[in-house]
């Protein structure tokens, strides 16, 4: 993963329910807004956003979202934080496969937030949670 | 903090003995906290309210606010947190209508100096506290509700179905598309759709900010739950970012048509039912 600089504070935002899903995406686009990335971005870095704030929500039964402004030295970006502490993802691949759900979801939704950013980090374990950071840099 | 009985006469007494001090001094301080944004005559007879209905609890030894005895101060608690919740007052402006009794006692207490003065004020003092609390509690209660009732009506408001034209119906879909409102837009969509024999629907989503799986899914679904019913549909408002974001994603909308505004879209419609657009009449004159 690039080294970023953290610009400013992070902001963070409990997940517990839909409405929570309504505010990471408002939060989402604020902080785009201010890191100057253009239209096309911001819609796919929210798009990203609320995708996995859902997941966070159905598949790992709550958890924190922390948005953050990230700077590399020639451009900056934004840089999201999801983790839950549910039952985790037992095959990774598998759970990136397009079409592939247990929710009754599209399956899309964690491979598409995959496309939709710059950098996708992604760490789980049976049993103890899951960690999802993804970066979006301005171009 | 609870009165004994003593207390709560003592109090009764006190509001009784000086009642036309009392009232004058609190209506008085409640109108410059509330800065005229309450007609005095209201105001007045919401504290004559509280008033009596305090005298009434502490004679009949209410020990705190829970007790049976207040049951009548507490209607009245709540009454007044209603009014005011409603009247678009702040919490904290609500319950200083409350607080203010204090100040009043403060004054009334200050020229006595009984034996028992200092503990009956702290005494007096908790029983006002548990009001405000009881007030502040309501108020958030009434606020509450109030939101509730709004995000409903705003369910009702936001999803119209229009006709366009003879046979086509429009959505209009604004703001977060969720699973609540997608279900009210099928149904109001498919109703309207039996109800005007339309066989053509569009679904404009100019107005949704951002088209993740869970808004396709729910869109998908109204298009195969129209189709199911034998009207055609078409997406239309896809905007060039929102266009990437679904290619991206990997959202597949198979055979629907989709237009990137409502003009097209409507034009589209009307090319299929032979309805002759404008544009064409004038080439062909």
């Amino acid at each position: 993963m690039t080294a970023g600089v953290d610009l400013g504070q992070p902001q963070a935002q409990a997940i517990r329910s839909d409405e929570d899903v309504v505010r990471v995406r408002q939060l989402v686009r604020t902080v785009s807004v201010a890191v100057k990335l253009s239209l096309v971005d911001q819609t796919k870095v929210v798009t990203a956003a609320s995708e996995l704030a859902r997941n966070t929500l159905v598949y790992g039964g709550g958890g924190m979202v922390e948005v953050a402004t990230v700077d590399n030295g020639r451009r900056r970006g934004v840089r999201i934080v999801f983790a839950d502490s549910g039952p985790g993802i037992v095959d990774l691949d598998l759970a990136l496969t397009d079409g592939y759900t247990t929710g009754g979801g599209l399956g899309l939704g964690l491979s598409g937030a995959r496309r939709l950013v710059d950098e996708f980090d992604i760490q789980t374990a049976v049993g103890e949670g899951t960690r999802i950071t993804v970066t979006k840099w301005s171009r | 903090m609870a009165l004994s009985t003593e207390e709560g006469n003592r109090l009764a007494g006190l509001l009784t003995g000086h009642a036309e001090r009392v009232m004058q001094r609190w209506t008085e301080i409640v109108a410059a906290s509330l800065r005229g944004r309450l007609s005095q005559g209201e105001l007045r007879r919401q504290v004559q309210e509280l008033h009596s209905s305090m005298i009434t609890a502490g004679e009949q030894g209410a020990v705190d606010l829970d007790s049976e005895q207040a049951t009548e101060l507490r209607a009245v608690l709540s009454e007044l947190s209603r009014g005011r919740a409603r009247q678009g007052f702040s919490a904290s402006e609500t319950a200083v209508s409350v607080f203010a009794l204090k100040e009043v006692l403060l004054e009334l207490m200050e020229d006595e100096d009984g034996p028992h003065t200092l503990r009956d004020y702290v005494a007096f003092s908790g029983l006002i506290d548990q009001m405000g609390l009881f007030t502040f509690e309501s108020f958030v209660r009434t606020r509450e509700s109030l939101i509730a009732d709004q995000a409903e009506q705003l369910l009702e408001l936001s999803t119209p179905v229009v006709k366009l034209w003879e046979g086509v119906v429009a959505v209009p879909l604004v703001g977060t598309l969720d699973s609540a409102r997608a279900q009210v837009v099928m149904e109001r969509l498919l109703q309207t759709l039996v109800d005007t024999g339309s066989p053509y629907a569009i679904i404009d989503i100019t107005g949704v900010p951002a088209v993740d799986t869970q808004v396709a899914q729910h869109i998908l679904k109204t298009v195969v739950a129209a189709r199911l019913m034998g009207a055609d549909c078409i997406i239309s408002g896809i905007r060039p970012q929102i266009a990437q974001t679904i290619v991206a994603l990997g959202i597949e909308f198979g055979d629907i048509a989709t237009k990137a505004s409502l003009a097209d879209a409507l034009r589209h419609v009307l090319r299929l039912t032979g309805v002759e657009t404008g544009r064409r009449q004038r080439r062909e004159a």
